[in-house]
């Protein structure tokens, strides 16, 4: 399957012989378990294990918290108390699957800017970045409507604002935000519609996820120095790689104990701290909470949706070229979807031909202001849009846009960059004695 | 199929023969697919323009009543008269939404305070223009504008800060229309039928 030449499968025993002909299913489990994987990755190489492992958990403990749920408006929100006081264990069920999807948010975070900074978005893992980024989406997507499902306050409120961004597609909009509600207003409909989709998305995400590690199994894997794995021939991709099993598997079990040891301190000990109260106060469509804020993973997104009032002169000037069209509400709409369309072209819109960012010294300094950009921007989604919160809003969405549409292209024409080194094997020697088996650290490794 | 050296322009009938296939084939998928579709749009019972009367007798002059209707909040508000008196002051041009959003009127008329205020009733001591009923859901993403508040006097929205005046017109903020007007009207002295 991969490009990098390795050892296949073949059967020995008669069974094996006998299943092999039928179906190579071993040959397959084989191929990928023993997948040649470059030596140098470092610990940002393991969120991927880290997400297929919260996504197996979310299903396993979503479909049993569905056996215990109803949705009706009338019963919802009773159910999930329900669970919470009557069910054998659920309350922990339930603290495992509300947290699972902060874990979630946290690894895809972390996965997504990896590939930023080592490039692994690059050529010829395009395809791998735009299914990942699908994948993102279909994740927001699910995890929104599952915070629908408790019927709280937040819950219905927050379905009102979600949906509305549909409401604001001109000429279509209104039916748009009526087919999807299933009603004029948010109510029996769009909650049951909200938990079939719930229940149904995160198999289709289970099947992006094979086809996820399908393209980057055919590419193989990019690694801290971006450069490829030597392929003349075997004895070469050996020396850059070592196969998946043990290796990779062992640490990232270790990775995994470790961070699933700081999950479980939260479920534990502090399981309400990522959530909002009001969610405990039943759905009132009378009344909407004081402050609505979506869940922590959506605010840098919220705040660039927030960021575009009428007052802001793109905004002006977009209406005014658009005849209105675009008005300051789909603006921000356009806005919030297009600060992940941008993600998704960054294969395209990065011009440097150095792919890891550990060779782009000018490139470092961007990279690390995006991700304070970030941080700033989940921390200003959370405020109350008043004051100074929304021109911090609209610098760092400035910012988010900048980085894809500016910096990423013109870096790459402007910059000087570190030459790599040549081969795996030469970075890896650089950090590991090759003396000691690689199990001395070198003091200075040369970067 | 033809070989790339085989360069016959001339349609077939075999060719024929696909494109009616694929024609018909994308309309039977549409035909399968669309019922699935349209089963998502509002269902009979949720369609059913149902009429209400809401009794405003209670309601003392300078409060509100919301009331529920097909899944919205409606607010009833009995205005005051330095309501009115800053409602009315207000220039048109100054607004910036400046049709009246009012489903009783036809056509876009301006959002003059009268264009947007219940005709008082008939043997109501209520003054002209102090009964004020809309749709209390924020024009920008849909949440319920808190009343008596906002830097308008009027309402504001808590989820984005969206400003609305003392006759639910948008002033400041995101929101792009005025508070909406339903179908309205008095039937008898204290009793206001929607829909």
């Amino acid at each position: 399957m991969a490009g990098i030449p390795h050892d296949h499968y073949e059967p020995r025993t008669g069974g094996e012989k006998w299943l092999n002909r039928r179906l190579p299913i071993l040959g397959l489990a084989y191929d990928t378990l023993m997948l040649p994987t470059p030596k140098n990755l470092n610990w940002m190489w393991i969120w991927g294990i880290v997400l297929t492992l919260t996504l197996v958990m979310q299903i396993a403990t979503g479909v049993i918290l569905a056996m215990h749920y109803v949705a009706d408006t009338d019963v919802a929100f009773s159910r999930i108390e329900h669970i919470m006081r009557n069910v054998n264990g659920g309350d922990m069920i339930r603290y495992v699957h509300m947290n699972g999807a902060s874990l979630f948010f946290f690894a895809v975070y972390l996965h997504i800017f990896r590939s930023l900074y080592y490039g692994s978005y690059k050529a010829p893992r395009e395809v791998t970045w735009i299914i990942g980024i699908l994948m993102f989406v279909l994740m927001m997507g699910t995890a929104f409507m599952g915070y629908v499902l408790p019927w709280g306050q937040m819950s219905f409120h927050g379905t009102a604002v979600i949906t509305g961004l549909f409401g604001a597609i001109p000429f279509v909009g209104e039916a748009v935000q009526t087919w999807l509600l299933g009603a004029g207003a948010v109510g029996e409909p769009a909650l049951n519609r909200f938990f079939a989709l719930h229940y149904m998305l995160p198999f289709i995400l289970l099947g992006m996820t094979l086809v996820h590690i399908w393209a980057f199994h055919t590419t193989g894997n990019n690694n801290p120095t971006g450069v490829e794995v030597r392929r003349t021939s075997k004895q070469d991709a050996d020396k850059d790689t070592l196969p998946f099993w043990p290796y990779f598997v062992i640490k990232d079990f270790l990775a995994l104990v470790v961070i699933f040891i700081g999950f479980f301190a939260v479920v534990a000990f502090m399981p309400n701290y990522l959530g909002h109260p009001d969610n405990y106060i039943p759905a009132n469509p009378l009344v909407t909470p004081a402050h609505i804020v979506p869940e922590w993973y959506f605010l840098p997104f919220y705040a660039i949706l927030r960021a575009f009032t009428a007052d802001v002169w793109v905004v002006m000037l977009v209406d005014w070229v658009t005849f209105g069209i675009v008005d300051a509400k789909f603006f921000g709409v356009i806005a919030m979807f297009g600060a992940i369309a941008v993600m998704a072209l960054a294969p395209w819109l990065d011009t440097s031909s150095i792919r890891s960012g550990r060779y782009r010294p000018m490139f470092k300094w961007w990279f690390a202001l995006l991700v304070v950009d970030f941080i700033v921007l989940m921390w200003v989604g959370a405020r109350p849009a008043e004051g100074i919160y929304p021109y911090i809003s609209l610098i760092g969405a400035a910012y988010w846009f900048g980085y894809f549409l500016l910096v990423l292209p013109i870096l790459g024409v402007i910059e000087k960059p570190l030459t790599p080194p040549a081969t795996i094997e030469e970075d890896f020697a650089a950090h590991y004695s090759p003396k000691t088996g690689g199990t001395t650290t070198v003091v200075n490794p040369a970067e | 199929m033809s070989t790339t050296d085989d360069h016959h322009s001339e349609p077939t009938r075999r060719d024929f023969i696909y494109y009616a296939t694929a024609g018909a084939g994308a309309v039977v998928a549409g035909a399968a697919v669309w019922p699935l579709v349209n089963s998502m749009n509002p269902s009979k019972d949720v369609l059913a323009l149902a009429s209400i009367r809401v009794d405003v007798s209670g309601v003392a002059q300078g409060t509100q009543l919301t009331v529920l209707w097909q899944g919205k909040p409606v607010f009833f508000r009995y205005r005051t008269a330095e309501e009115i008196e800053a409602a009315v002051a207000v220039d048109v041009s100054d607004l910036t939404d400046p049709i009246a959003q009012n489903a009783n009127l036809t056509g876009e008329e301006p959002a003059i305070d009268a264009n947007r205020t219940l005709p008082a009733p008939e043997g109501s001591d209520a003054p002209e223009g102090a009964w004020l009923v809309q749709i209390g859901i924020c024009t920008h993403l849909g949440c319920v504008p808190l009343g008596e508040a906002g830097d308008f006097g009027g309402w504001f929205c808590p989820c984005h800060g969206s400003h609305y005046d003392t006759a639910g017109r948008i002033r400041k903020g995101p929101a792009p229309r005025n508070l909406e007007i339903p179908i309205a009207s008095f039937v008898d002295a204290t009793t206001i039928q929607l829909g």
